[in-house]
């Protein structure tokens, strides 16, 4: 199988740069991910993250011709050669396909991404009804892999003010969390014209998401709240 | 907060400009509504047709609505490429006055030819 893979070495190259590979696979080789450790185990160069290889841990996102997405996930069946590898767009890039996060997870902090709660903690847990928990489904289970946020081209333009689409749907999955009490708190946190509303509603988020979460509908929920509150 | 050295909170502002591109899309949508009815009712548009039509006050306010909501949702629209293009303050600043007086002379523009 033919790939061509964005190479990069800060410390040896003065340019970027795409590698041609041919890689001969097995017939238990389904996914992207193990196309790669061929890879891997032919140029041991090439450096790329991976960890759970089932889509649980988001460590393995890249661009895979031109989309976002994981490469644990993805079927060499539903891949058309040769398959082009790029890091994540709009981070920098630390070698190969291998980005640096700081700032999308800087963003995620500033959401406050836990449970604020002042009162007493019960002897077991703070109960929720079944609808309650019901509202946290398609919010929870971001896996944090940055393919939306680095797919957003708002996210591009201001990423140091722009929250970005994963760590608004995490600000709406504490809004709506029934047991937070700082949901005051987190719209002022978000009232601003970068931080929330640089959302254009573009969508590509929702395109690429490996979760099939829907980060526009949420943000779009956390500005209608927002209008509520204020008129 | 684990956020470097900054505290980060919102500007508290940006709902009122989002709501109004949303509101006076709205209008704008329901006005060219009203413009592709009366083309259909008239089966087509002359001089005779259009004067009546701009004859009627309530017309007229109609379009000026239709005016309005266009310049305002144009400046949000205008200030929003602004903001993310336009990093130096001053020059930011000299463009966002500009594009409202364009736009304020816009207005005025309209009322002289509506009500002339």
């Amino acid at each position: 199988m033919k790939f061509r893979v964005y190479r990069y070495d800060p410390e040896k190259d003065a340019k970027p740069y795409y590698q041609e590979y041919d890689v001969a696979l097995e017939s238990t080789d389904r996914m992207l991910l193990d196309a790669l450790m061929r890879l891997k185990a032919q140029d041991d160069s090439l450096s790329f993250r991976r960890s759970c290889r089932e889509g649980v841990c988001g460590s393995d996102a890249m661009n895979i011709n031109g989309k976002n997405g994981l490469a644990c996930i993805t079927n060499l069946k539903d891949v058309k050669e040769p398959v082009e590898l790029r890091p994540l767009p709009g981070l920098p890039v630390i070698r190969d396909l291998i980005v640096d996060m700081s700032q999308f997870f800087k963003q995620y902090h500033s959401i406050k991404p836990y449970l604020v709660n002042d009162t007493p903690p019960p002897e077991r847990e703070r109960r929720q009804s079944p609808e309650d928990r019901e509202e946290l489904d398609g919010l929870y289970e971001c896996i944090l892999c940055a393919c939306c946020s680095t797919s957003c081209p708002s996210f591009w333009w201001n990423p140091d003010k722009f929250v970005g689409p994963a760590g608004l749907l995490a600000a709406y999955r504490f809004i709506a969390d029934s047991r937070d009490q700082d949901i005051e708190g987190r719209l002022d946190n978000l009232e601003d014209p970068y931080r929330l509303f640089r959302c254009h509603t573009i969508m590509n988020c929702v395109d690429v998401c490996p979760k099939s979460l829907n980060p526009s509908l949420a943000i779009g929920k956390i500005k209608d709240i927002m209008v509520k509150r204020a008129v | 907060m684990v956020t470097g050295n900054r505290v980060v909170v919102g500007a508290h502002y940006g709902w009122r400009d989002w709501l109004v591109q949303r509101v006076s899309a709205v209008v704008m949508a329901a006005y060219t509504v009203l413009i592709l009815s009366l083309l259909l009712w008239f089966g087509g548009l002359d001089y005779a047709s259009w004067k009546a039509t701009f004859a009627s006050g309530l017309f007229r306010i109609a379009t000026f609505v239709f005016m309005l909501a266009l310049l305002w949702h144009a400046w949000v629209g205008v200030r929003n490429i602004a903001m993310d293009y336009l990093k130096p303050v001053g020059l930011r600043l000299t463009f966002q006055v500009v594009v409202v007086a364009v736009l304020v002379a816009y207005a005025g523009w309209t009322i002289q030819v509506l009500w002339s």
